[in-house]
């Protein structure tokens, strides 16, 4: 191992001796290769082993060798700086290695067949998650068109109008339903179906309820902290101007508010779209493309990629419809990430300009 | 709350109809023009405070105040912190209700009417009572001609092209502000200098054509320069309105005032009473009371 330290004469003076730069990496490739010649032989070619194994070495020799020279601030800080990098790689990897794999999986069916075929009448190779996306796209607007005007409202009551007791009790409903289960959510739904259309009705319809069960608290917080971000100022500035409250609202507090409130609703559609269990419940599952959200079950992404993956068929059939579940799975992922960049772009289209 | 039925407003002179039912606003304002030259002075836009206490929940915030503000003249309140003149400003347009709890006991009277009357929109004496705040406070989504005639945009107010934009100009000239904007009027009012923000929150005010125009220490967040383009524009527009202001630079009252009121306080948690009121020129060398002449000189406060 390399030890090139430069020995520089402590003094009362404000310099102090300082490693080179050269040093942590040169102590970095010594401890991989110490690491590789200790585990090797011991355990095989483990790279979690190897990386643990060249860690504690590296922040080891780095701490002793700073501890010479530049002295123990100095040593603790590199300590720390290793540390958190650390964890934050660890904490990159599986976010990478999910990406990676649902890519390279989900591309060998994200052809334009998966885009304009359903699962009707295909057993074994070919078909499509066409019903699936547009089951996924129906249900979640249904849920958006449900829960955004009631989350904003909801939060406009508690920013603007409420107070005491009332007020009080949403915020601590609000907190709760955030952690609601969210197979609760599809029980309650199809529950509340039930109820409604006989038991074991199942329609796009319930899925939204269930889906807006989770969604609903999501944007009353987010849009809650947005709207109190507001200015009071400019609140007195309308009312000063003899404004209604009502127009405030509408004409000067929503706008100057409504690029946080759309990011919020972004990530709460983010938030459902994945989910899997409460449609299961609520809307069910099928091969067949059904757009409309009042009667009969449909298919939605996360249940096709489910069924795909649990229910495979036989033969031949296995791999294609593992091959349908990750592209279904690439698919939802897409969703999601289009979905936050048109919040992005509306974002800064509608940002109260000059703010920042 | 609704605003838009003028049944709830029982007295005549504080009334939307009458804006509304106007040919159109610019006319409206030229009636209002002439209806202040043809009115006797000693009347129109004069504000009569009789003994009123101000309250925050159970706290007496202000108490007791009596004073006569003249029309057409400025009225300056001085006083240490915490001694209620900006909570007593704000009961002038009933600005201080925005605080939940907030209430008052007394009369206040624009003209003969009771502003506390039962029955009486707070909202349509905003329009009559315009105010300017400590900080400016442009509408950061909005252009710098669409803050000048917020005042109608949001209060939903349709009017032809060519009057809004005569209206803007009107209100920006009044405010000295047309030189430095005409070019960029759709430009974001945020991109204006700190002066320029609280001249363009004056514009503001005034396109609604007030008849009273209160203001929190508009200079207080800008620097001596803006300060003095502020202050000889309150000199111009106290031909055509009523002016209070509230301002905590003594020098600023003595210059700019015909009228200063003192509010002082007895101690935390007191109420803050109005200790003396008397033209500015008495306030600043011979006031009546020993604690004016003690906070005009700087040996308190």
């Amino acid at each position: 191992m390399s030890t090139t330290l430069q020995q520089q004469p402590t003094s009362l003076s404000l310099t102090h001796g300082q490693l080179s730069r050269r040093v942590p990496v040169a102590i970095a490739v010594g401890s991989v290769v110490a690491a590789l010649a200790l585990v090797l032989p011991v355990a095989g070619y483990n790279p979690a082993l190897i990386g643990l194994a060249g860690l504690v070495l590296f922040t080891g020799t780095t701490y002793a060798a700073s501890r010479r020279v530049e002295g123990r601030r100095r040593a603790v800080d590199r300590t720390v700086t290793t540390l958190v990098t650390s964890a934050f790689v660890l904490a990159v990897i599986p976010l990478v290695s999910v990406i990676w794999t649902v890519v390279t999986l989900g591309a060998e069916r994200f052809d334009a067949a998966f885009f304009t075929e359903t699962m009707r009448n295909v057993v074994g190779e070919g078909g499509g998650g066409l019903h699936a996306i547009t089951g996924t796209l129906v249900i979640t607007a249904l849920a958006g068109v449900i829960s955004v005007p009631v989350g904003i409202m909801v939060a406009i009551y508690l920013v603007e109008y409420g107070s005491g007791r009332l007020a009080r009790s949403i915020t601590l409903f609000v907190d709760v339903m955030t952690g609601i289960p969210s197979i609760v959510a599809g029980l309650f739904a199809a529950g509340l179906f039930a109820q409604l259309g006989g038991p074991g009705t199942k329609n796009g319809l319930a899925g939204a309820v269930a889906l807006s069960v989770l969604m609903v608290p999501i944007v009353v917080r987010a849009s809650e902290e947005m709207l109190r971000l507001v200015p009071n100022e400019l609140r007195e500035a309308a009312y000063g101007l003899g404004v209604p409250k009502w127009r405030t609202i509408t004409k000067v507090v929503l706008p100057t508010s409504i690029a946080g409130i759309l990011t919020g609703v972004t990530l709460s559609v983010a938030r459902v779209i994945g989910e899997t269990a409460p449609l299961l419940i609520a809307v069910g599952a099928t091969d067949s493309l059904n757009l409309n959200p009042f009667s009969d079950r449909m298919q939605t992404l996360p249940i096709f990629a489910y069924y795909s993956y649990q229910q495979p068929g036989f033969g031949a059939g296995i791999q294609a419809s593992y091959d349908r579940s990750w592209t279904a799975s690439l698919v939802l992922m897409l969703v999601v990430m289009i979905l936050f960049a048109l919040a992005r772009v509306l974002t800064n289209v509608l940002k109260p300009k000059g703010l920042r | 709350m609704s605003t838009e039925s003028p049944t709830a407003v029982s007295t005549p002179r504080i009334s939307e109809a009458a804006i509304r039912n106007a040919p159109n606003p610019s006319l409206a304002a030229q009636a209002a023009q002439t209806a202040r030259t043809e009115r006797p002075t000693d009347h129109h836009n004069r504000i009569d405070v009789e003994d009123l206490d101000i309250y925050y929940g159970d706290f007496k915030a202000v108490e007791g105040v009596t004073m006569t503000i003249d029309p057409r003249s400025v009225t300056a309140l001085i006083g240490p912190s915490g001694c209620g003149k900006s909570t007593f400003l704000r009961s002038l347009n009933r600005m201080h209700e925005v605080i939940a709890g907030a209430r008052v006991d007394g009369v206040v009277k624009l003209n003969g009417e009771n502003l506390y009357a039962p029955g009486v929109d707070p909202v349509l004496v905003r329009r009559r009572v315009g105010m300017v705040f400590q900080r400016p406070n442009p509408f950061p989504t909005m252009s710098i001609y669409e803050n000048v005639i917020a005042g109608l945009r949001l209060n939903g107010r349709k009017i032809p092209k060519a009057d809004a934009d005569a209206m803007v100009e009107r209100s920006l000239r009044g405010a000295n502000l047309w030189a430095e904007v005409e070019d960029r009027l759709d430009r974001p009012a945020s991109g204006l200098s700190g002066g320029q923000q609280q001249r363009l929150c004056i514009a503001r005010a005034i396109s609604m054509e007030p008849d009273v125009l209160l203001m929190d220490e508009p200079c207080s967040a800008l620097d001596p320069i803006s300060t003095l383009a502020i202050e000889d524009l309150i000199g111009e527009l106290k031909k055509t309105y009523t002016i209070v202001i509230v301002t905590h630079n003594m020098q600023q009252a003595s210059r700019v005032s015909d009228r200063t009121g003192f509010f002082n306080i007895a101690g935390t948690g007191r109420p803050g009473r109005l200790v003396e009121m008397d033209e500015t020129s008495v306030i600043f060398s011979n006031p009546a009371e020993q604690a004016t002449s003690d906070y005009v000189t700087g040996r308190f406060g």
